[in-house]
């Protein structure tokens, strides 16, 4: 039986028989009707020795490609730095559950507790939580407190030009919740917030998710947005990016009652599609109708400060389905990931990564345009990302990078393509990308 | 071993009811701030909302621990006590001297059909 | 060592940095092209500290924390096993970690390959036909999965069925996921020995139901008998049986959910499948489900051409999609590695040597811990406290007492079916001697509860912290350092 997982000797399994007062460990089982017995092996490769797996896995490594990315689309390839995964394997930290018993978890409530302090410093919001799954379910979240905090409205609206990925997700938690959806439409690329003050007239909106930056990486400007929903007495969220909040005005600053997004821009590997980080903060009045674990702080029996889960009585474990959501697990260790992230860069380096990454992103739509292949769609503000129009066949375009070890532009459809710049790339790397699309 | 207080009534579901002309004052009872532990929370309705007997209309939390509050009578609420947004705790210290919300009876017959004192005694025993 | 509790902003000083990025050399200023309007106003007061003040102060925190690596770690219905070091250094290989998810298929097919050999890994474990590796975590494929259930419904016109029945026993998650995807709960009442009471089922049983979440292994770790009678019922009244994977670790090489009647399931990897459970995620909540409900799977699929080549697919039948790209991708390597380290030779005993376990510190225990349930369980069971009711020590002090003596403790107050529950599971990467020693020590807890109760209820004696108050912290919540400050 014994394996380097399984630790059980003849004579270990034996001893333990025996003081279970059974002959055989199919004793253990004979509760279970003989019919739905497993009696085949299982259809799976034999067991590996470390040798063998780490071949497997480099020949399964030797079919991707590590490309030079400029794609974003909602996941940008910025810079990790080394620090970060040294510290999250420190398995005290891995290894552990959900801090349940505080006096021997204090490591992970404090690291939580500090992940929410930054993150209600990069919102300006007075509340959140200990993290979501991602930044999709954490807007489907939003959409539901919006519900729950409005009590008898069941409408929420959310605008077109919220990223793709995000407003799939929340269509289909809205189809299934019951949540009547409805989408404000988008003129020049951003939010039409005429339309919306129209689809606000009824009074029947709990409330609104407005995206920045965009799902074309514009800044739109939402001055007096959060006037008018209040009037309409919904309530206003916002889909933004984590790493933008240390230039770009804050769903506080906007007026918005909700933040929500995705921590993935806060360094983390792309890692084809996950692990990142949800995030969901509020206003401190809106707490109670906030889901997932909460960290606070609070004193011991000694006068110690010390930090443990609260308001529990929320949460599914507790009240069932009378819970405000159904989450249990969040990205705790992700969430540490972004605590070490912002400790190491600060507000100016956070700054500097936003500089780099939107002067690179300015000097390629510059050059793009320049080069008279590619034109201006939208004459609006943008960090990091931005689409153009091309007469370029996208396509043949993009096999060409790829072939040079290169992710292209997002192909929008109509000639229309995206690209996004990060702190990463280089002035040769956007050069190199100009001259190889203008080759295809 | 919880108080009962003889003057009022009792919903299954540990609600109080004390009647003040048409007017029915609700908190939880002894038996249930007991259950509950250390109150921390308190939700309640607005004025103004309008409830049915057996409608669900607040919740109380402790630290582990959540109860529903159902309101025993129909009607429109006109007050909810504001004091226990700061100091939830007044239920643990007095539940019987601690109201939660007031109601504006529409049909003041369903006091009649609550639980009495003694009735009520009985379930906490069970 | 020094007791420390600083928070990494009381470290701060301002003009000290941890960071040191490339100059800017494109020659524009971007920001200044950006409206004064469209930016922050007011900086936010994050930390200013060197490399090595964070790189200490994160240690430093690791050392307040009790993993798996630490020490034993029985906390029931959670599956602590050990976390093997190799599946954390595969998951980081660049090849992998550094893919975008929306890079062409074609320039990522070493990781669409282990996802669908993943897939097909966990169908076979199952016995269902497809899976999913999309939801984060367990919650999120009881969400998932509840969707596909209603998705089924939908699409043959039945749309009345918005039932779903779940046991009173059952985690809290069921009814909470169950609400979140539309479905009304109805609750079906268990026997005395926490299994479900098939004639309290029956008349729930109408043309209103969706279906029915199960564990089995049940909440008290033990084996529904019924399951095939149930499983007949269910599905003669046209609904579907969910299965709760949380407890699928004992029936590995025992019975696979799909051959017990089961339609849909999910698993948790960071449970079953050895990924780490990360301080409370991120997790990995696969979904599998029979023939008749693959297409309904949430969108993106990944798939297999006739050429052996691997593409995305979206699906016009999917319920949609219920995560932004593939899921927790980073996870799903760390389980994919763990069972092909195990293999078929050894996965088979994974469920038989965590059953072992589970019953030999039952057996060893029950003489001085209330076994409300006799019998063989299977990973996991549950004491209603000590069985000496009249020293007043409860289940929440004896808990905190095995903190003193280095172990984590058990599972509390969970299932709800008894006063004092402590809900125990080894797991199967425990020795003898570990449970010998956890055995040793919960003997020594009851003798200490006869001679002095008093210690130990003011128990823990030797943590980091003790008693901290949770009610004010309940009360008045302070969530950030900025509120803390005041």
């Amino acid at each position: 039986m014994s394996n380097r997982y399984i630790p059980h000797t003849e004579e270990d399994i034996k001893a333990m028989l025996e003081k279970i007062g059974v002959e055989s460990i199919d004793d253990l089982f004979a509760d279970i009707p003989s019919e739905v017995i497993f009696k085949e092996e299982y259809d799976i490769p034999s067991s590996m020795s470390e040798i063998e797996l780490r071949r497997h896995f480099k020949e399964l490594a030797d079919k991707n490609e590590n490309l030079i990315v400029f794609g974003g689309n909602g996941v940008y390839d910025h810079y990790a730095p080394s620090v970060i995964p040294h510290l999250l394997e420190r398995s005290e930290f891995y290894t552990a559950y959900t801090p349940y018993q505080p006096e021997i978890s204090q490591g992970t409530l404090q690291y939580i507790f500090e992940y929410q302090s930054m993150i209600c410093e990069l919102t300006g919001m007075e509340s959140t939580n200990a993290s979501m799954y991602d930044g999709a379910t954490s807007a489907a979240e939003a959409m539901f407190m919006m519900v729950a905090s409005a009590k008898k409205k069941n409408r929420v609206l959310i605008s077109a030009t919220l990223p793709e990925h995000v407003a799939k997700v929340v269509q289909t938690y809205a189809k299934f919740h019951g949540v009547d959806l409805s989408i404000i439409p988008e003129k020049d690329g951003v939010t039409d917030l005429e339309a919306m003050k129209e689809m606000l007239g009824a009074g029947d909106v709990a409330g609104v998710i407005l995206p920045s930056p965009n799902r074309y990486g514009i800044i739109e400007d939402f001055t007096g947005v959060a006037d008018t929903i209040h009037a309409a007495k919904g309530l206003m969220a916002m889909y933004v990016d984590p790493s933008t909040l240390a230039v770009l005005r804050t769903p506080a600053e906007w007026g918005a009652d909700i933040a929500c997004g995705d921590g993935q821009t806060l360094g983390m590997p792309m890692q084809f599609g996950g692990p990142y980080l949800g995030f969901l903060a509020c206003r401190q009045s809106l707490i109670r109708k906030m889901p997932g674990r909460v960290v606070g702080v609070t004193t011991d029996g000694s006068g110690k400060r010390c930090y443990v889960l609260t308001l529990q009585a929320r949460e599914q474990h507790i009240r069932r389905e009378k819970a405000t959501s159904n989450i249990c697990s969040n990205q705790s260790l992700m969430a540490l990931y972004a605590t070490i992230y912002l400790s190491l860069l600060g507000v100016k380096g956070l700054r500097e990564v936003n500089t780099l990454a939107a002067d690179g992103a300015h000097y390629l739509y510059s050059r793009l345009i320049e080069s008279g292949k590619f034109h201006p769609v939208f004459d609006k503000p943008f960090l990091k990302e931005f689409v153009v129009k091309t007469d370029l066949d996208i396509n043949k375009v993009n096999e060409h990078l790829l072939r040079h070890g290169i992710m292209g532009g997002v192909d929008l459809g109509d000639g229309r393509v995206m690209f996004a710049v990060t702190e990463k790339r280089t002035r040769e790397e956007i050069d190199n990308l100009i001259t190889l699309m203008l080759e295809a | 071993m919880s108080k009962i207080e003889e003057g009022c009534r009792y919903a299954e579901s540990h609600e109080w009811v004390r009647v003040d002309e048409d007017v029915a004052v609700i908190g939880i009872s002894d038996y249930a701030q007991h259950a509950l532990g250390n109150i921390v929370y308190v939700d309640l309705p607005e004025v103004g909302d309008e409830l049915e007997a057996g409608d669900e209309f607040g919740a109380v939390e402790s630290v582990k621990a959540a109860s529903d509050l159902y309101s025993p009578v129909s009607g429109t609420v006109v007050a909810v006590n504001e004091e226990l947004e700061d100091r939830p705790e007044a239920i643990n210290e007095d539940a019987f001297g601690t109201w939660l919300i007031k109601v504006a009876m529409t049909d003041s017959s369903e006091v009649d059909k609550l639980l009495d004192a003694e009735a009520y005694a009985k379930i906490c025993e069970e | 060592m020094k007791y420390y509790d600083k928070l990494i902003f009381e470290l701060s000083r301002p003009g000290r940095k941890g960071y040191h990025l490339p100059a800017d050399c494109y020659g524009v200023e971007a920001l200044k092209e950006i409206p004064s309007d469209l930016l922050r106003k007011e900086d936010p007061e994050l930390p200013e500290v060197s490399e090595l003040d964070v790189v200490r102060h994160y240690t430093n925190l690791s050392s307040k924390n009790f993993g798996v690596d630490t020490g034993f770690y029985p906390l029931g219905s959670c599956t602590m096993k050990y976390n093997p070091k190799i599946n954390e250094e595969l998951a980081a290989m660049p090849e992998f970690a550094a893919l975008h998810p929306l890079q062409p298929a074609e320039s990522a097919q070493g990781a669409l390959e282990l996802y669908y050999n993943l897939q097909k890994a966990l169908s076979n474990i199952a016995g269902l036909a497809e899976f999913t590796l999309n939801p984060y975590a367990g919650a999120h494929g009881e969400l998932t999965g509840l969707m596909v259930m209603r998705q089924y419904h939908i699409a043959r016109g039945d749309e009345k069925r918005r039932k779903v029945i779940v046991p009173d026993s059952a985690h809290g998650t069921n009814p909470a996921s169950a609400m979140v995807a539309g479905l009304e709960v109805v609750e079906v009442k268990s026997k005395p020995n926490g299994s479900i009471d098939v004639e309290d089922l029956k008349p729930l049983l109408d043309d209103t139901v969706a279906g029915i979440m199960m564990t089995n292994p049940n909440t008290l770790g033990m084996f529904e008998t019924e399951i095939m009678e149930i499983a007949r019922l269910v599905h003669e009244a046209g609904g579907l049986l969910y299965y709760d994977g949380a407890n699928l670790n004992p029936m590995l090489g025992k019975v696979r959910p799909g051959d017990m009647g089961f339609d849909i399931m999910h698993i948790n990897l960071h449970k079953t499948f050895s990924t780490p459970h990360g301080g409370g995620g991120p997790g990995s909540g696969p979904v599998g489900v029979a023939a008749h409900l693959v297409d309904f799977l949430p969108n993106p699929r990944v798939k297999k051409d006739e050429n052996g080549k691997f593409y995305i697919e979206n699906g016009d039948k999917s319920l949609g999609s219920i995560s932004s790209f593939l899921g927790n991708f980073g996870v799903m390597m760390k389980a994919y590695a763990y069972i092909l380290s195990l293999g078929k030779e050894n996965l088979k005993n994974v469920g038989p040597m965590a059953t072992l376990n589970a019953n030999y510190i039952k057996e060893s225990l029950k003489d001085d811990y209330l076994l409300p349930i006799e019998g063989a369980c299977k990973h996991e069971f549950v004491f209603d406290g000590l069985k000496d009711k009249s020293t007043g020590v409860t289940t929440l002090n004896v808990a905190k007492r095995l903190l003193d003596y280095g172990f984590h403790a058990p599972t509390i107050y969970f299932p709800l079916l008894f006063h004092e529950s402590m809900m125990i599971e080894p797991t199967e990467t425990e020795s003898k001697e570990t449970l010998d020693e956890f055995i040793e020590v919960m003997h020594k807890v009851a003798k200490e509860a006869k001679e002095d109760p008093e210690m130990v209820k003011q128990a823990p004696h030797t943590t980091l912290i003790s008693h901290p108050d949770e009610t004010t912290a309940a009360k008045k919540p302070v969530l950030s350092y900025r509120q803390m400050k005041g």
